[in-house]
């Protein structure tokens, strides 16, 4: 038997059919939209996130509980927009500028979203400047580089700065098979996550620390 | 809506005995202009390269023409001082060789005279494999047969063979948009759709076009591979992302589209990163380039000995050029694939009971421990192949091949012969039941996937659908 909450536990085992009626349950028990986010939703994807960083599930079995998570979130969207509820922290990522390969890409958004992030996705191919423009529209607390190409390291060098010259504050994480720690740091990313499992670990412990411009 | 559903060229097997599907041996060998046998008795190294951290532009092509000078002057000499019985040179272009053909060019040229120049020194005999990366997906959604980055990559084909590049070869992403998708699902009709459907489909376009360039130039349509479908779902299990059993499935679906190239003309050696190649050997008959151990440079992989037991030229698929301690990395891949090649050679040449010898022990120091190399180990390609060649359309194929793969899995860790992680098994059930679910007709199914399909990530017309 758990000792979940039956909303919660609809998001770990992925129901998303049995999603509305719980939601709505739990709006009947007076919670409000933003405490069943916190307490009910959130920690049914903590428990996913979990699992799959013990390598019980895989990310087929995540994705089913995100399309869970996401029903609810549906339910629930006006009473959170009306009571101007967001995520605590907003995101875009993209890979860069020369480069098409996106399938990390999309996998760190799904566990960034996972992880109750507003994320917004620029795509692939996508130049500094619009990286930098998009900073300055959303304002976000991160940015994600991806790249595959050895060939287009140098322009996740030239977007970072794009981004650091747009002003405003924020953390950059990089990630994608050329990159390394070390070319974080000479390039002035914020953080290095090897693979998507350890991207949601990396944006969070360096949101914790605070954004820097 | 109606489909065009091309029958399938190949209804027969080339190979039907698992232990003639060998290194070094193709009953269709392809004989290059310098005289390399590829296929007919000997195994040569595959050399392939790219360019360390840079970009690529006009400013910079000096320098980048300069590494490939410097690249291809390095692993020949080596090559040739040990004695190298031949040599495969892949050119596989980065995207902005392919948007400008006069780049990739301007490469071509470089290598191949680079070539002669080796040839004239020590007498050693070399092909250059011309593999302009496919830029089609740079449009969001990909435009499949028109558009600037179709155009520059067939004039990249046209001027390189022209050059003397010899063998044609690409790695096709038509469906890609679709499979990427299916595979973070877990969506094995999704991953039909995508390689029998819409692969199929491009495939037939795409190759239609190589063929005439080559039949033009007098070279060959060498052959396609799966990477972006067959290898992103290997390297996402090797990350523990997706099931290795699902993985294991999608490759023997991946023989499917990639059969495609065959049946428009290509005669091989079939694209180095094709982990389906040993199904297509076992159908087609044509000499296979494959990878394994010896491509960790450029990524991991569950199969690296078992990988060498049916190539025809072993490679190591990419490693940038930078400065190891024993010289320039493409140089050290070299010396390694040359060692390689001397090993499988001199089994062969002490006669069949030696290189089967080899064969077996390259097969079975891998086969048991992942699904993904006991799918394309001889026995399992040969049944593979089997199911694909009888039945009647490329849709059918891919249910067939899935549907054989499942069983070959299951039955293997039912015997002990294969190990699947505890929390893989229940996946074979879950694939097997998506296929029963599958409609039997072909129009049916597409109905059903592009309803399914996001019609922002994909133009159904590029397909003829």
């Amino acid at each position: 038997m758990s000792d979940h909450h039956p909303l919660t536990e609809a998001i770990i085992r992925g129901r998303r059919k049995d999603v509305p009626t719980l939601v709505s349950q739990c709006l009947e028990a007076g919670e409000s939209a933003q405490s069943i986010v916190e307490h009910r939703l959130v920690p049914g994807m903590a428990v996913v996130g979990e699992r799959f960083k013990k390598n019980e599930i895989f990310v087929p079995e995540m994705l089913i509980a995100a399309r869970a998570m996401k029903e609810a979130l549906k339910i629930l969207e006006p009473d959170l927009v009306a009571a101007g509820v967001k995520p605590e922290f907003t995101a875009v990522i993209g890979t860069v500028e020369g480069d098409l390969h996106d399938i990390g890409k999309n996998l760190v958004a799904m566990m960034w979203k996972g992880a109750n992030m507003e994320v917004i996705d620029l795509g692939v191919n996508v130049s500094p400047a619009k990286f930098a423009a998009a900073v300055q529209e959303h304002r976000p607390n991160l940015v994600g580089l991806s790249a595959l190409l050895t060939t287009t390291m140098p322009a996740m060098r030239d977007t970072v700065q794009a981004i650091r010259d747009a002003g405003v504050p924020v953390k950059i994480v990089i990630g994608g098979a050329p990159v390394t720690h070390t070319f974080a740091e000479e390039i002035g990313a914020d953080g290095y996550a090897p693979d998507a499992a350890s991207a949601v670990d990396c944006a969070l412990a360096l949101l914790k620390q605070g954004a820097s411009s | 809506m109606t489909s065009t559903a091309p029958a399938l060229r190949f209804n027969r097997l080339a190979i039907e005995d698992p232990r003639a599907l060998i290194f070094g041996r193709a009953p269709h060998p392809l004989t290059t202009r310098d005289g390399l046998v590829i296929g007919g008795g000997t195994v040569y190294p595959e050399i392939n390269f790219t360019l360390p951290s840079m970009g690529v532009n006009a400013a910079t092509l000096p320098q980048v023409c300069d590494q490939y000078r410097q690249i291809i002057k390095g692993v020949l000499r080596r090559a040739a001082e040990l004695e190298a019985p031949g040599v495969v040179v892949e050119f596989e272009t980065l995207p902005p060789m392919t948007e400008h053909p006069a780049w990739g060019l301007e490469i071509v040229r470089i290598l191949l005279d680079g070539m002669v120049a080796e040839r004239d020194k020590s007498g050693l005999r070399s092909v250059l494999r011309l593999t302009p990366n496919d830029n089609r997906e740079f449009e969001r959604p990909p435009l499949m047969r028109r558009g600037r980055y179709w155009e520059a990559m067939l004039e990249l084909f046209d001027s390189g063979a022209a050059a003397g590049a010899e063998l044609l070869s690409i790695e096709s992403v038509g469906g890609k948009e679709l499979h990427d998708e299916a595979l973070v699902n877990g969506d094995l009709a999704g991953s039909l759709f995508a390689l029998c459907i819409l692969g199929v489909r491009d495939m037939r376009f795409l190759w239609t076009h190589l063929h005439d360039i080559a039949e033009k130039h007098g070279v060959n349509c060498a052959g396609d591979t799966a990477c972006g479908f067959g290898n992103t779902a290997m390297v996402l299990a090797e990350q523990r992302m997706i099931p290795r059993v699902f993985a294991a499935v999608v490759r023997a679906v991946t023989a499917v589209r990639s059969l495609v190239a065959y049946e428009c003309g290509a005669v091989g050696p079939g694209k180095d990163c094709g982990y389906e190649n040993p199904i297509l050997k076992a159908i087609t008959g044509f000499p296979m380039a494959m990878e394994g151990k010896t491509a960790a440079c450029a990524h991991l992989s569950p199969m690296g000995n078992l990988a060498a037991a049916c190539c025809d030229t072993w490679s190591n698929e990419s490693v940038q050029n930078i400065k190891l301690l024993g010289g320039m990395a493409p140089t050290c891949f070299m010396e390694q694939l040359v060692y390689d090649c001397r090993l499988m050679n001199r089994a062969a040449s002490e006669g069949p009971p030696a290189a089967e010898t080899l064969q077996r022990w390259l097969v079975e120091s891998d086969a048991s421990l992942d699904p993904q190399a006991y799918i394309i180990s001889p026995a399992a390609s040969i049944e593979l192949a089997r199911a694909i060649v009888g039945a009647d359309s490329h849709y059918h194929a891919g249910v067939a091949a899935a549907r054989r793969a499942i069983d070959l899995l299951s039955s293997a860790s039912a015997a002990g012969a294969l190990r699947i992680a505890d929390n893989e098994a229940g996946w074979l059930e879950q694939m097997a039941d998506t296929l029963d679910e599958l409609p039997q007709d072909e129009d049916t199914f597409i109905e059903e996937q592009l309803a399914l399909a996001d019609p922002e990530k994909f133009l159904p017309a590029e397909y003829e659908l």
